[in-house]
């Protein structure tokens, strides 16, 4: 009977490149009910719509299809269920990759694979343009017909009850596209605990447990500021488990014996982290207040929640368009001691006048100084020590013209001869040209989309 | 007696992105200091610190729950994190900048 018990949810992959290791610890380590794998940033999704345009069978994390291969047969004797956003902007071909890993490991007959499809709106863009959907820069309200020529992908983000509904359907692989990275743990409990998706504070407090642990081990002491010196063994850090209850309330903890921390201060770093106005955190399936929130250390490396609120949710879909937005490139040298700083910012002004006297034309030119105050801007990191033993002239240049972007990558080794002394040019050779793709955030009405799951069964 | 120091020391941070905007989560390390970041840290007082780094607003938003401010800086990424030319593209590092700033303790 569903809504009794209490369940397990893993985190093992922040984003696209996060550890491989880490999906295998979590299911060899301890017991957990479910794995989740966060694949997609917005960058992400546009790489992979170019690998399906030349690839039709392409365009999906393959990685994850590595990290299957290494562990189908513990995921399948141990029983746990498998939810990613891996799919990208093909999640049929991916399932069609699982489905192989399956067969070929003998396991073909014991597993069920679902796809959630319909995020990618890329194909009827212009249907629905015609149709009256603005889709209007959500931040600066510009008109989408300013960049329509340029759209590389479309992505819907949609919420957890696809998910739900494929692991109602007796998925025990579940492959997304793009979807709230929450709702990768927030369908497991609905699906579990049967929760309406009319009870808001539920769905509230499933998206917040989702919120924490969707940045992998950045709730378990990664990249946290609170004490971080004290933090123990960091080389074996524990990727985050959820433990879920049915009325809402939920643990945060990790492996035994693994490295890092949870704690409360550490966990309230990873609420914070890119969320906008705390009182209305909008997702697909909910609209969470962050102020309800209340938690509190319950034990070593478990930190309790309860009491979250949540509210109906808006009838729009947030859609992430990303479009080609020109060129960039990058380069640097690095000067040293004596006067390193004063050696570069020379270097700077020396290119800087060379650059002027090509007539190249570029939207942006900026110069940093690592090691000085690169990070941190002139006025607060104040005026760099004489000593500084060296300092890195880093200096980059982004336009729509290739062509002055090309002939920038060669103006930087020539000062290695041609500038001020004691200079050492970086081995990563001449400054590549990467083409820029720029996001563009709009809302779709949910009458629009049809999210649709589509099973395998081998 | 009063004396001057910097966030640092009573408080810690996380920053991230969306498109061209940074939001920075600012947490007192002790309930008791909650009252100080609430008087001192003013968005306007963090518009001035990021000088030459947010070019638009700066919104600040409360958690007492959390004893917590964030902090959202408006056209802070040059642009967004793959546009932008900066090193911290992402404005991960936004965090520790913040901390710099000078607060008065009792």
């Amino acid at each position: 009977m569903p809504g009794t018990h209490l369940i397990r949810i893993a985190n093992a992959q922040g984003f696209w490149g996060d550890s491989l290791e880490a999906p295998l610890e979590q299911i060899r380590r301890g017991p957990i009910d479910y794995l989740t794998l966060d694949y997609l940033a917005e960058v992400t999704m546009s790489i992979l719509q170019k690998q399906r345009s030349r690839n039709p069978s392409a365009g999906y994390a393959r990685d994850f299809i590595d990290m299957l291969q290494r562990g189908a047969r513990e995921i399948i004797d141990r029983e746990i269920k498998v939810v990613a956003n891996a799919g990208g902007v093909n999640p049929e071909a991916c399932c069609g990759a699982a489905a192989e890993v399956f067969k070929s490991a003998g396991l073909g007959t014991r597993v069920k694979i679902a796809a959630v499809i319909g995020d990618d709106i890329l194909p009827r863009l212009d249907a629905l343009l015609d149709q009256g959907i603005a889709m209007q820069n959500l931040d600066t309200g510009e008109p989408i017909s300013s960049i329509r020529s340029r759209i590389q992908s479309a992505n819907v983000y949609l919420g957890a009850l696809p998910i739900a509904e494929a692991l109602a359907k007796g998925a025990q692989i579940v492959v997304t596209g793009r979807c709230a990275d929450a709702a990768l743990s927030l369908g497991p409990t609905i699906h579990e605990f049967g929760w309406s998706m009319l009870d808001w504070n539920k769905l509230a407090a499933g998206m917040v447990a989702g919120h924490v642990i969707e940045c992998g081990a950045q709730c378990t002491g990664g990249n946290c500021q609170s004490d971080w010196e004290s933090i123990p063994d960091f080389a074996n850090i524990g990727y985050p488990i959820i433990e879920a209850e049915p009325d809402g309330s939920f643990v945060i903890t990790k492996h035994a014996d693994t490295g890092g921390r949870v704690s409360a201060p550490g966990i309230i770093e990873q609420l914070l982290y890119e969320i906008g106005d705390p009182h209305s955190y909008v997702t697909p399936d909910v609209v969470v207040d962050f102020t309800s929130i209340q938690l509190a250390q319950a034990g070593p490396d478990r930190v309790r929640f309860w009491q979250i609120k949540g509210r109906p949710p808006t009838d729009s879909y947030k859609v992430s368009i990303s479009y080609s937005a020109g060129y960039k490139a990058v380069g640097s040298l690095v000067y040293g001691w004596p006067d390193a700083y004063k050696k570069a910012k020379a270097a700077d002004q020396i290119f800087r006048t060379r650059l002027d006297r090509l007539g190249l034309e570029f939207e942006s030119v900026h110069t940093e100084f690592v090691g000085a105050n690169a990070l941190h801007g002139e006025s607060l990191s104040g005026e760099p020590r004489a000593e500084l033993p060296e300092v890195m002239f880093r200096v980059g240049v982004r336009g729509q013209d290739k062509a002055s972007v090309e002939r920038f990558t060669r103006e930087l080794a020539p000062l290695a001869l041609n500038g001020p002394p004691v200079v050492t040019y970086l081995t990563g050779g001449r400054p590549k040209v990467e083409e820029m793709v720029a996001y563009w955030p709009a809302l779709v009405p949910k009458s629009m989309v049809k999210p649709e799951i589509r099973l395998w069964e081998i | 007696m009063a004396r001057t120091v910097l966030l640092h020391e009573i408080a810690h941070a996380r920053s991230g992105d969306k498109g061209n905007r940074s939001n920075i989560g600012l947490i007192a390390n002790d309930p008791k200091y909650y009252s100080i970041l609430l008087d001192q840290v003013t968005a306007d007082k963090v518009k001035q610190h990021f000088c030459g780094i947010c070019e638009g607003p700066v919104e600040r938003f409360e958690l007492p729950n959390l004893h917590a401010l964030n902090f959202v800086l408006h056209d802070a990424l040059d642009g967004g994190g793959t546009i932008s030319l900066r090193t911290d593209a992402q404005g991960k590092t936004y965090s520790a900048a913040l901390l710099r700033m000078k607060v008065e303790i009792p």
